[in-house]
C-alpha cells in the first residue's frame, strides 16, 4: 500500500490515523434536526414573507435594503400552498426548531462542550493566523484544538444567529404582548426585517459550512453522521 | 389559492390545524394578558387612508362592498347564551359610552397600518346582556358573504376590543365595514369582523370565514 503525501503538515502526527470519537449523539442529532427544521422553517417563512413583499408600515416602508422588495419568492422554495399553510407549518416547525435548540444550548453548558466552540476575545489572534493561513498569507497550518478559531466564530454567530431569529419570531408573533421584546428589535417592522435578515444569514452560512466540509476536512461528514472521525484534526482541546 | 407551492398533502394538512390548536391554547393562556393594553399612537402617526387595505369577501367576489338590504333598518341583534337578548339600532350603539383609540393594526399578511377607531367596548355590550354560565364563546356575523369569525370570551372582554362604528373621526365607510364593525389591537385584522348583523354566545367554539379555510383560530398578537 503506498501512502498518499499529505496537503498539510498536520501537526506532527504521521502514520495511519486513530479512529476517534469525535460527536456525541446528542450533538449529531442536534445538528441534522435543526437542518431539517430549519429547511423547513425558511421555507415556510418564506410563504409568509410571500403574502406582502416589503417592510413598513403601509405608506411608510422602511429605508432598508430587500433585494426581494416587491418580488414574489419561487414556487420551489415555498412550504405551505399557501399563507395559512405557510403559517400552520411555521408555527409548528418553531416547536422542535427552538427545543433542540435549548436542548443543544443545555448541552454545552452542562458538559463544558461550550469551550471548544465560543469564540472569545483571545480567539481573536488565532482566528487572524487562520484567516492568513487560508489566503496563502501563512505556510503551516495553525495549530488547533477540536475546532479552529474561525470555525469557533462560525459556530458561535450560528448559535448566536438561531437565538436572534427565534426572539425576533416571537416579537413579530406576539407585537403586543410581548411589546418589551418587540420594542429592542426596532419595533413590528424592523423585527420583522431582521428577521427576515437572519434567514439570508442563515443560507449563507449553510453554503460556506457545507462548502468548508468538503474542501478542507471531508472526514468531519463521517464524524458528525456517525460520530467517528478519521481526520487530520484533533478532536479534542 | 392552493396553486402554489406544497401544502403537505391531505393527510398532513389536518393534522397541521389540529396542531395550530395547541399553538391557540398558548396564545390565550399563555401570551395574552386580560388586561395589557396594545401602544396607542399620536392621531399623527395615522396611515393615510388610501394606504390603509379593506377587505371583503363581498368586493373580491363582485367588485361591490358589501350592503345590508337597508341600512335604515340594520339592526345588531345579540343572542344565543344570555339572559337578556338584545337588538341594538346604530343609534342606540352610539348613544353608549364610547372609546377611542389610534392603534397599530396587524394584519396575517405581515402589514401594519395605524389607524383611530371609535366604538362602544363590546365589555359594555356583555354586561347589558348577561351571558349564561355555559356561554365561553362568541360569534360574530356579517352580511359580508358568509364572513363570520369566533372568540373566546376573555379576548372579547378586553377593554381595547370595540365595536367600531368610526374609523378617522369620520363615520365607518362601507369598505371599513359600515354600519358596525369588530375592533381590537389584540387581534390579527381577519378576526375583526366588518358588517356585522348579529352577536351570539355559544358554548361550542365557532369556526371562521378564513379559520375554517387553514388560519389559526386565535390570532391574537
Amino acid at each position: 500500500m503506498t501512502s498518499i503525501p499529505e496537503p498539510f503538515s498536520d501537526q506532527g502526527v504521521s502514520g495511519p490515523r486513530p479512529l476517534v470519537k469525535r460527536y456525541g449523539a446528542l450533538v449529531r442529532l442536534a445538528h441534522w434536526l435543526n437542518a431539517v427544521f430549519l429547511v423547513g422553517m425558511i421555507a415556510s417563512g418564506l410563504q409568509i414573507y410571500n403574502a406582502y413583499t416589503h417592510f413598513g408600515i403601509r405608506g411608510d416602508l422602511l429605508p432598508v435594503p430587500n433585494p426581494l422588495d416587491g418580488h414574489p419568492v419561487p414556487n420551489w422554495a415555498r412550504l405551505g400552498g399557501w399563507l395559512a399553510g405557510g403559517l400552520n407549518w411555521h408555527f409548528l416547525l418553531a416547536w422542535p426548531f427552538v427545543i433542540t435548540g435549548l436542548v443543544y444550548l443545555a448541552f454545552l453548558a452542562i458538559s463544558g462542550e461550550w469551550r471548544s466552540l465560543v469564540f472569545r476575545p483571545r480567539d481573536i489572534g488565532p482566528a487572524v493566523q487562520m484567516q492568513l493561513y487560508y489566503l496563502k498569507l501563512r505556510k503551516e497550518h495553525p495549530s488547533q484544538g477540536k475546532h479552529n478559531a474561525l470555525q469557533k466564530g462560525a459556530y458561535t454567530f450560528i448559535v448566536v444567529l438561531g437565538a436572534i431569529s427565534a426572539l425576533s419570531g416571537f416579537a413579530i408573533y406576539k407585537p403586543v404582548q410581548l411589546a418589551w421584546l418587540t420594542s429592542a428589535f426596532g419595533g413590528y417592522e424592523l423585527a420583522r426585517y431582521w428577521h427576515f435578515v437572519a434567514v439570508w444569514l442563515f443560507i449563507a452560512f449553510t453554503l460556506l459550512h457545507v462548502s468548508l466540509v468538503f474542501l478542507v476536512d471531508p472526514a468531519s461528514l463521517r464524524g458528525m453522521i456517525t460520530g467517528w472521525y478519521r481526520g487530520r484534526f484533533p478532536s479534542h482541546d | 389559492m392552493a396553486a402554489c407551492g406544497w401544502d403537505g398533502g391531505s393527510n398532513l394538512e389536518p393534522k397541521l390545524r389540529a396542531f395550530s390548536r395547541i399553538n391557540d391554547w398558548v396564545g390565550e393562556k399563555v401570551f395574552q394578558s386580560p388586561t395589557r393594553l396594545a401602544r396607542e399612537y399620536p392621531v399623527s402617526a395615522r396611515t393615510e387612508m388610501e394606504n390603509f387595505p379593506s377587505y371583503s369577501i363581498t368586493y373580491n367576489r363582485t367588485g361591490a362592498f358589501p350592503s345590508p338590504a337597508s341600512l335604515k333598518d340594520w339592526v345588531l341583534e345579540v343572542g344565543g347564551l344570555v339572559h337578556k337578548p338584545l337588538r341594538l339600532t346604530r343609534s342606540a350603539i352610539e348613544a353608549m359610552p364610547r372609546v377611542t383609540y389610534t392603534v397599530k393594526h396587524h394584519c396575517v399578511e405581515g402589514w401594519t397600518a395605524v389607524a383611530t377607531w371609535t366604538g362602544v367596548p363590546l365589555a359594555t355590550i356583555v354586561a347589558l346582556v348577561r351571558p349564561t354560565e355555559q356561554a365561553r364563546y362568541l360569534r360574530f356575523d356579517s352580511f359580508d358573504s358568509d364572513y363570520y369569525n369566533g372568540w373566546d370570551l376573555k379576548s372579547a372582554m378586553h377593554p381595547q376590543t370595540i365595536l367600531a362604528y368610526a374609523y378617522n373621526d369620520r363615520p365607518l365607510m362601507m369598505n371599513h365595514g359600515a354600519p358596525l364593525r369588530l375592533y381590537s389591537p389584540i387581534k390579527l385584522g381577519y378576526k375583526l369582523t366588518k358588517y356585522l348583523t348579529g352577536v351570539t354566545f355559544t358554548s361550542e367554539r365557532p369556526g371562521g370565514y378564513w379559520e375554517d379555510r387553514g388560519y389559526p383560530w386565535f390570532g391574537g398578537v
